[in-house]
């Protein structure tokens, strides 16, 4: 098969495609591991090896993705290291491309700058509870509808498919994950409204697009994070703002 | 002329633990008698902490709380990446909330006894105690636990228990549990308590005077190489399963940073003990990356079998029933497919090893559901394992409705670890060592759902509360960057990095990493014999020798170079092997996950030797060819008698 792979050296110098043939792909590999054996050969050519992120390659670690043929994580709604090549055919030429968006700067090849996401933690995408104080994980009843909801908003990897799918490179989906798992908990009260205007804030801080509901995100989301997230971050934020509890730093 | 195997040191001994007080007083009384530091003096100090998983993410988080300066190192590009995020079934806690006569001292003698014998009773107590905490902390901090329709937390039984002690959440409870840890690490992020490091990689301890005092890292993304100084190093950095090349580890998990401190004078504490889960998914080529397991409980329902004559290549769906060997059934009677993990996961190997093994290169068995969907149909099936029956196929591309799955053992923890006392300290003054990293609680086997409470407990519990002793005559005499010790460390990471660049060999360094682990697999994995163990000594010298001779890496040193990061894992890996192997060559007996095949009961179950084998074994390191220094830590039991495993 034939591989056309985004090549940059640096984040100073300019990249471009480049074309790789590979023979011998099995059905079984993973897609890594088709890009591990052609690393391999580039290494034993002397050439600079293809540079990606990955990790647990069991879907969960959220380091892997790809821009596969224009579709974040490949044609199967599952991470880039659970994708195996039996989705694709012999002959077949693949596009393989870094995430894209402003708020992902490339380091190298298809390695991008993730740390945006971690900066909208940081600036509220937590509950305030020091080691020490907690009182018996028993004294607050959580409804199981609540807290199976707030799993199923929990399950994001942060892999950042969802900003590279949208046509406004927007990171609202993987806030909103945030912001519904924390808000939907009793543990998470206090802070619900100074959570979502700090961390909207740091994400507009962010070079990252505003969202318009194009729901993208959530149909190459690994974990199929909702859309409804969406909602209900909008309907905190007005609230919150609505209240004016909080300085909008 | 055969060289000595080792020599014998020094015994070595922990002197923290207040014996003096029966078991269930001494964190206490610990906690008492260790002197404290002063608000207003932690502002002074920094604690530089390497690792981000569950024990380093926890312990970063909760020093910042108390006020300590701490520096944190991870190589992936953020914290929440680390590979605690990928244990699956759950976490234990003595809460006893279903009544069912569960206690701190039931959850200790579990644990003592599921690790057969091999830890220290004070820190296995010290666990047991500090497991509820953990629960109530994860709950405030947000951890979305399963619930029952009361709103109170579930809970669900777990292998080597009689209770239900299990805290999970689905399959994700590592996940969960790390976000929570991650969560309060950012926090305190934001706070100016945290200064964090990306992307970057421990390459060597700096020891002044005696004293952990800083490390040498490598920035992956410059490839600069610099120094951080401080008042006392933690590393949380996690286990070394990728020894082996394919375990369920994640691929850039590593022992480099425990390595490199073992080299500058951190004993190494039972190498040999590692653990090995039966029910993976098999490898399905060369090209393979990493293996991807499945939970045991499929076990329950399916039935493990291969074909009785070798080599019969015949689908599994035309070989018929009188010419299948059902050979868990046939051996274990009474405990049929259920026995546990090691004895599933040693008949295995034995079954393949004859060549009756199924599936590309001949390493994997049956399990067949197919009398379970007949006797309880498909749609509970689905039900109970629909989840697992869906990755099974997405990785294999196989449907195990119709077809039998195909499953085989692999590494997936290692129970060895930088040696620590009762206060997690090394043999190093102020290098403390936490989580998988470290040796400290599982013995020779660790039972299911006890990783997370490890990590958990040695980052939020019991390092923040054992440091201050250390720290409490900090802060240190500052170390100048032109320091003899800092220039000498700097200048050996350096000339390790040029010369992996200049070798420009024929082979790659992942052609030496598989080969490495293929040995280790094959001579120091399930099954353990002297012949077999002195097969991998003769052999791992040689590999070393070509690795730094004939070794390929690409690219340079001044960028992102993901080839040279693994050529200098690979070579940690090459040497660890070897300490792996002399440590299970020098424990002449059987014990949890380490087999020795000549040390067995006549049943093939793993046979004890306490008279001669119930110590810990720290190994000091010595320089290449020197054989290296054993210091044994004598085990005493108090509380739990010493008795023969038994499964019949």
């Amino acid at each position: 098969m034939t591989l056309r792979v985004w090549r940059q050296p640096s984040p100073q110098v300019k990249g471009k495609m480049a074309n790789y043939h590979l023979t011998d792909v099995s059905p079984d590999m993973s897609f890594l591991e088709m890009l591990d054996v052609l690393n391999e050969q580039l290494i034993l050519d002397g050439e600079d090896p293809i540079a990606f992120d990955h990790d647990c390659r069991e879907g969960i670690c959220g380091s892997c993705g790809l821009m596969i043929n224009g579709i974040a994580h490949g044609p199967e709604q599952t991470t880039t290291c659970q994708l195996h090549m039996r989705s694709f055919s012999d002959g077949d030429t693949i596009d393989i491309e870094p995430w894209r968006s402003g708020g992902f700067p490339v380091v190298k090849d298809l390695v991008v700058d993730r740390s945006a996401f971690d900066r909208i933690i940081s600036a509220g995408g937590f509950i305030s509870a020091p080691t020490g104080t907690a009182p018996d994980a028993h004294a607050t009843p959580v409804p199981k509808v609540d807290a199976d909801a707030a799993f199923d908003a929990a399950t994001c990897i942060g892999c950042g498919a969802c900003v590279a799918a949208c046509p406004n490179g927007s990171a609202m989906l993987f806030t909103a994950a945030k912001v519904t798992h924390l808000g939907l908990l009793p543990q998470g009260q206090p802070e619900r409204d100074s959570r979502v205007v700090r961390m909207v804030a740091q994400q507009d801080a962010e070079d990252f697009g505003g969202c318009t509901n194009i729901g993208e995100c959530s149909a190459v989301c690994p974990k199929g994070i909702s859309m409804e997230t969406i909602s209900r971050l909008n309907h905190d934020l007005l609230g919150a703002l609505r209240a004016n509890a909080v300085p909008t730093s | 002329m055969a060289l000595e195997l080792f020599l014998e040191g020094d015994p070595i001994a922990d002197t923290k633990a207040p014996r003096d007080v029966p078991i269930g007083e001494r964190w206490s009384e610990r906690k008492f008698r260790g002197k404290l530091v002063n608000p207003a003096n932690r502002r002074k100090m920094t604690i530089i902490v390497v690792g981000t998983g569950l024990a380093g993410g926890a312990a970063a988080a909760t020093l910042s709380e108390a006020g300590y300066k701490v520096k944190s190192f991870w190589f992936q590009d953020s914290p929440r990446r680390a590979h605690s995020i990928a244990a699956q079934g759950g976490i234990n806690a003595a809460k006893n909330y279903r009544n069912d006569g569960d206690s701190v001292h039931r959850l200790f003698y579990d644990t003592v006894k599921g690790g057969d014998f091999r830890s220290r009773e004070d820190n296995v107590h010290r666990l047991a105690e500090i497991s509820t905490q953990i629960i109530d902390q994860c709950v405030a901090q947000g951890v979305p636990f399963a619930r029952e329709y009361g709103g109170l937390l579930d809970n669900r039984s777990f292998g080597g228990a009689q209770v239900s002690r299990t805290f999970y959440a689905r399959g994700q409870t590592g996940q969960q549990l790390l976000i929570g840890a991650y969560q309060a690490f950012e926090r305190q992020v934001a706070a100016g308590g945290i200064e964090t490091h990306s992307r970057t990689e421990m390459l060597d301890l700096v020891v002044v005077d005696g004293k952990a005092r800083g490390i040498v890292v490598r920035d992956l993304v410059t490839g600069e190489v610099t120094t951080h100084l401080g008042d006392a190093v933690v590393l949380g950095t996690g286990g070394y399963s990728n020894v082996y090349y394919l375990s369920t580890n994640a691929k850039g998990s590593n022992t480099t940073a425990i390595w490199r401190a073992h080299k500058r004078g951190a004993y190494f504490a039972n190498p040999c003990y590692t653990q090995i889960h039966p029910t993976c998914i098999p490898v399905s080529g060369d090209y393979q990356s990493k293996l991807t397991l499945m939970s045991e409980s499929l076990r329950n329902d399916g039935r493990v079998w291969v074909p009785k004559e070798r080599g019969d290549s015949r689908p599994p769906q035309d070989i018929p029933e009188d010419e299948r060997d059902y050979y868990l059934e046939r051996k274990y009677p009474a405990f049929g497919n259920l026995v546990p993990r090691d004895i599933a996961s040693r008949q295995a190997k034995n079954v393949c090893d004859e060549g009756r093994g199924v599936g590309p290169g001949g390493l994997g068995v049956y399990l067949d559901f197919a009398e379970a969907i007949e006797r309880l149909g498909r749609k509970t099936v689905e039900a109970k394992y629909g989840n697992l029956f869906d990755m099974y196929a997405r990785i294999t591309g196989e449907d195990p409705y119709s077809a039998p799955m195909r499953i085989y053992p692999a590494v997936h923890y290692t129970m060895g670890g930088l040696w620590v006392d009762y206060d997690l300290q090394s043999t190093i003054p102020g290098l403390f060592v936490i989580g998988e990293a470290n040796f400290s609680d599982h013995g020779a086997n660790r039972l299911g759902a006890s990783a997370l409470m490890q990590g958990l407990s040695d980052g939020y519990f019991v390092l923040p509360n054992t440091i201050t002793d250390y720290l409490s005559a900090a802060p240190f005499e500052k170390v100048p960057a032109d320091h003899p010790a800092v220039v000498e460390a700097e200048a050996g990471v350096q000339a390790q990095v040029e010369k992996f660049l200049s070798i420009n060999g024929t082979r790659t360094v992942a052609s030496f990493h598989r080969e490495l682990g293929r040995l280790v697999w094959d001579y120091c994995g399930m099954e353990r014999t002297a012949e077999g163990l002195r097969k991998a000594l003769d052999r791992i010298p040689e590999l070393r020798k070509e690795f730094w001779t004939n070794v390929k890496v690409a690219g340079d040193a001044h960028t992102f170079n993901q080839n040279l990061e693994h050529a200098a894992r690979v070579a940690d890996f090459i040497e660890l092997a070897e300490l792996m192997c002399i440590d299970a060559l020098a424990r002449e007996e059987s014990c949890g996950g380490h087999f020795r095949a000549e040390s067995q009961t006549p049943e093939g179950e793993a046979l004890r030797n306490d008279e001669e084998f119930a110590y810990v074994a720290a190994w000091g390191w010595t320089p290449e060819g020197e054989p290296p220094v054993l210091h044994r830590e004598a085990l005493e039991y108090e509380y739990v008698h010493l008795a023969q495993r038994s499964y019949k």
